[in-house]
């Protein structure tokens, strides 16, 4: 009864500015959107303050002194446990633009490599994301609308990619291309490139996309409109552009932001066991595991890239949850394997 | 044994406050079978919901009166409502096949009811549950205890809902359009069975459609509903033999005729029912009606003299 | 019924040789480099890329490389290891199943438990300062990094209150096994155990929640309401009894995982030896036929897994008893 009511109260506004008004009135996903921009913009600004702090956060510098409160302080430090042998880096001396965070045992500058790091790992998640809904879209939309013999083999194919745990899959790949990189045709990819990572880990979540994407084009296949379309010899190019791609559209949307805290935390968990992004490059997960072995020492060099990550991927999450209340309040989208 | 007084039930939305019933007043004696008809969106089925208790919506508002064997349910407590459902009142739903949880068998949720309104053994409750069953005439009950609903077909799912719903003997029923997912045999089979018992358990019926014929058969009294308010009030024989408002005249020339020559086309209402938002200012069926003049402009009242209409041309 | 298990052994066959080809093409046929080169590691010398290309069958068509593949992994057993000369690696996987099996375990148990129980609070009290809060919890868990969340949590037992009453009693990284002392297993796991557990606490509490409170605008809750059950029974035993059939469905594929090496982050940051922690290793030494291995026999649990999970879905759920 009250579904009824609501139904026909929404008919007055188009459906996106309806979306949009009640994602703009959701406090909590305007605060996400809002603070997920400012992290990006800050990492954006990472040769800006590089520069700016004179600081090079890709190069090792083992001997260099800084000026702290008047005094000139060596970076690494001599060791004073144990054997004595070995440097400690300076840890965090919280004034901007002379380690703010410390350095990492190479003597580099956290909160450079931080900053840069940021900048990766948002490409990183971002490209994949992209790929992803890419491929997704078209091997739904092909299986879904096509069906037959189509659907069968990309079915099947989505079915294995699934049952594949994601790490493995992505361990895999990434051991087979990180060593000799890949030519596939004209397309050739180092294996240091941060393409690597990308196309990797846009491979390994294109089932969770695709399913639903599948399930909602065949519904849709079926529904009276479009087969009243097909009734007409409407061809099939214009219905799915103009009929089936406008209303799966709403679910790519949704993913988006989901998406890309999905695949901001792969990444990083390929960078910690050194398959993601490689030296001299940093992301997030690789300024981890080199804190890893600081990390009783100087946490710090650890702690702030994980908190960094866990900032964007909560932000991230809230604003995915507020866009999927925003476009699709009755919950019909199934996301990922729930 | 029911009275209900200037019931409104409205629903805070993005729009605003919407109402969907809009003082609606009625009364349930004993057992008698009150059939209440209208085109959905009425508000027939929102209005009964309320009767029950069962409307949990957060956002809904319910005022006015509804009165129980002299009980005000209206504001009652949960838990003095929840001792009422089930046991005084029971109801059963349009849809058998979503009616029943799927993973449990038809005996357990049987039981599950005797057993909450009375202290008996799980034994004694299964056993009262396959005498439910056997009298609501599905075969072998002592066998269809076991099944899960989904083992059964649309029709004896909802003989197994109305056993359910009499399983405490309750003095009225609220049966919510209970043969409108069915096939028209079965429909036949289910009204039959109402009617039987209704007069073996002496329960006072409600029961909702928006089917006219379903209404001749085993309504004693008749209340047509239109956009939350009631239109047209009387005993079955008045409203069928001369129907005072246009709509309920409109409904009735809907149906086709039994005996006499075929009609060339059947009449149907011109327009739509008006959705909850968009409800027309004054009489909300003038819009739709043949015989609206200037006095439509305002709310018309429902006389109150046994059969009763909400129509200026009935009472000007 | 008959019919249904055999469909369903059939798909699991199916999914099975799936992986197993998938593997195989991603290992030995992605374009780019000489297989016998990723398999023999490292500036191996041309000999010991001579003797990779004769036993792997480099030389021969691909389902024969394939077929000697498989042998070598299911059958005989012998495939070793190139960067640790001669190491074979079916023994090892098989030495380091019962470590991961301990973790996974243990923190599913804490995970089933921690989710049923904040998912179905939040899902009663809707809408409440106190379901809000366990959202943001949850997706606060979601959120976080297993392996970092391991290294905080490395940081504040093995460090920096090491020596304070809370944390005294954690021993230190690395596993012992239960045939030694029960109570050291345990009491090595129990960090680990809550690390892994959080996030699918988080993961598992939300989606359970969103699914009781569909669950609960489903006509058969008005049904019992209508029954004059309490809002307790109906939430417990109509609503959570039928969310817990899509529960365990997401629950034998994450386990299966899980069990599979996905654990490995959480092996890695608390030295645990199991399957994920072999698989780490061989990543770093570029140990192909290691990771190879590991990868199939994760296969075979999440295929498993999720047969397991078929048996319980038919306890679960009497519509695919009688299909």
């Amino acid at each position: 009864m009250v579904d009824v009511v609501l139904n026909t109260v929404r008919k007055s506004r188009g459906p996106w500015a309806t979306a949009m008004a009640r994602l703009w009135r959701d406090r909590t996903a305007m605060a996400a959107l809002f603070m997920f921009l400012m992290i990006l913009v800050l990492c954006l600004l990472a040769p800006v303050y590089a520069s700016w702090a004179h600081m090079q956060p890709f190069k090792s510098t083992l001997d260099a002194t800084i000026t702290l409160n008047g005094q000139t302080v060596n970076v690494m430090e001599q060791s004073t446990e144990g054997l004595g042998l070995g440097y400690n880096p300076i840890g965090p001396t919280w004034q901007l633009g002379n380690y703010f965070l410390g350095a990492d045992n190479q003597g580099r500058d956290v909160m450079s490599r931080l900053l840069y790091g940021g900048i990766n790992s948002f490409l990183i998640a971002g490209a994949a994301t992209l790929f992803t809904l890419f491929f997704a879209t078209v091997m739904g939309l092909a299986a879904g609308f096509f069906g037959g013999f189509i659907d069968t083999v990309l079915s099947r194919v989505l079915d294995i990619l699934w049952a594949f745990p994601i790490y493995l899959l992505a361990i895999s790949l990434s051991i087979v291309l990180i060593a000799h990189g890949i030519s596939l045709g004209p397309i050739t990819i180092e294996s240091g490139s941060l393409w690597l990572p990308i196309f990797i880990i846009g491979i390994v979540y294109i089932p969770y996309v695709a399913r639903p994407i599948r399930g909602q084009v065949l519904s849709l296949r079926e529904s009276e409109f479009v087969l009243a379309a097909i009734g007409l010899g409407v061809p099939s190019h214009r219905i799915l552009f103009r009929d089936i791609l406008p209303n799966v559209s709403t679910t790519l949307i949704v993913f988006v932001p989901l998406m890309m805290a999905l695949n901001m935390l792969t990444e990083s968990a390929l960078s910690f066991l050194s398959i993601g992004v490689q030296a001299p490059d940093a992301s997030w997960g690789t300024i981890i595991q080199d804190g890893q072995g600081l990390l009783y020492s100087r946490p710090l060099v650890a702690l702030a890239p994980g908190l960094a990550i866990v900032l964007s991927v909560l932000t991230l999450n809230v604003l995915g949850d507020g866009l999927r209340d925003a476009l699709d309040p009755r919950s019909k989208i199934k996301l990922g394997r729930g | 044994m029911l009275e209900v007084r200037d019931l409104k039930v409205s629903f805070r939305t993005e729009q605003g406050l919407v109402q969907a019933i809009d003082g609606v007043s009625f009364s349930v004696a004993e057992g008698e079978i009150l059939g209440v008809v209208g085109e959905s969106g009425s508000g027939k089925t929102v209005s009964l919901l309320a009767v029950m208790g069962l409307i949990t919506d957060p956002n809904a508002l319910i005022e006015g009166s509804i009165k129980y064997k002299g009980r005000e349910l209206v504001g009652l407590n949960a838990k003095e409502m929840r001792q009422l459902r089930g046991r005084e009142i029971a109801m059963i739903f349009q849809d058998p096949m979503t009616a029943l949880t799927p993973v449990y068998t038809i005996g357990w949720q049987i039981a599950e009811q005797i057993r909450a309104h009375n202290k008996i053994s799980a034994k004694a409750a299964e056993l009262r549950a396959i005498e439910l069953l056997a009298e609501v005439n599905i075969p072998n009950p002592a066998e269809a205890i076991h099944r899960y609903p989904h083992q059964l077909s649309g029709g004896m799912r909802q003989r197994a809902v109305i056993a359910m719903a009499l399983s405490c003997n309750p003095s009225l029923l609220v049966a919510d359009e209970p043969t409108t997912a069915l096939d028209v045999t079965v429909q036949a089979q289910i009204l039959d069975l109402v009617r039987k018992l209704q007069r073996n358990h002496k329960s006072a019926v409600v029961f909702i459609t928006h089917d006219m014929g379903v209404i001749a058969e085993i309504a004693s009294r008749v209340m047509v509903m239109y956009a939350g308010r009631i239109v047209e009030r009387g005993s079955q024989s008045q409203l069928f033999s001369s129907p005072l408002h246009p709509y309920t005249k409109a409904l009735l020339d809907s149906i086709p005729p039994l005996e006499g020559p075929k009609p060339h086309r059947l009449k149907s209402i011109p327009g739509a029912p008006p959705t909850l938002l968009n409800r027309p200012a004054g009489c909300a069926f003038a819009p739709r009606c043949v015989n609206r003049f200037e006095a439509c402009i305002n709310t018309p009242a429902l006389t109150a003299n046994g059969h009763d209409a909400a129509c200026f041309r009935v009472n000007p | 019924m008959f019919l249904a298990i055999a469909q369903r052994l059939g798909q699991m066959l199916f999914v099975m040789l799936g992986i197993s080809i998938t593997v195989f093409l991603i290992f030995f046929a992605t374009p780019g480099a000489d297989p016998s080169a990723r398999i023999a590691g490292r500036n191996a010398s041309p000999e010991v890329l001579e003797a990779v290309r004769k036993s792997f069958g480099f030389d021969q068509p691909f389902y024969v490389q394939y077929l000697i593949m498989m042998k070598k992994i299911f059958i005989s057993g012998d495939l070793t290891s190139f960067v640790n000369r001669g190491w074979k690696v079916v023994p090892a996987i098989l030495d380091a199943i019962p470590v991961t099996l301990s973790l996974v375990i243990g923190a599913a148990v804490l995970w089933v438990i921690f989710a049923i129980i904040i998912g179905t609070v939040a899902a009663a009290t809707r809408g409440s300062w106190l379901d809000k809060a366990l959202m943001i919890m949850g997706l606060i868990g979601i959120s976080m990094p297993v392996y970092w969340l391991g290294e905080v949590m490395n940081l504040i037992t093995q460090s920096r209150f090491k020596d304070t009453w809370m944390f005294s009693w954690v021993p230190p990284l690395g596993y012992k096994n239960f045939s030694d002392s029960p109570k050291a297993w345990f009491l090595t796991l129990i960090i680990p155990w809550i690390t892994l557990a959080i996030l699918y606490i988080g993961l598992y509490a939300r989606v359970l929640r969103a699914n009781l409170i569909e669950a609960m605008q489903e006509d058969y809750v008005r049904t019992a309401r209508a029954k004059g059950l309490s809002e307790t029974r109906i939430l417990l035993r109509h609503a959570l009894r039928t969310s817990l059939i899509s529960f365990i469905t997401l629950f034998g594929l994450d386990f299966g995982a899980l069990v599979g090496g996905a654990a490995l982050l959480t092996e890695v940051v608390f030295d645990l030896h199991g399957v994920g922690k072999l698989t780490y290793e061989a990543l770093l030494t570029l140990d192909l036929p290691v990771i190879m291995a590991t990868v199939l026999y994760a296969s075979i649990f999440v295929v498993l897994a999720n047969a397991l999970v078929d048996v319980i879905y038919i306890f679960l759920d009497p519509r695919v008893r009688t299909v």
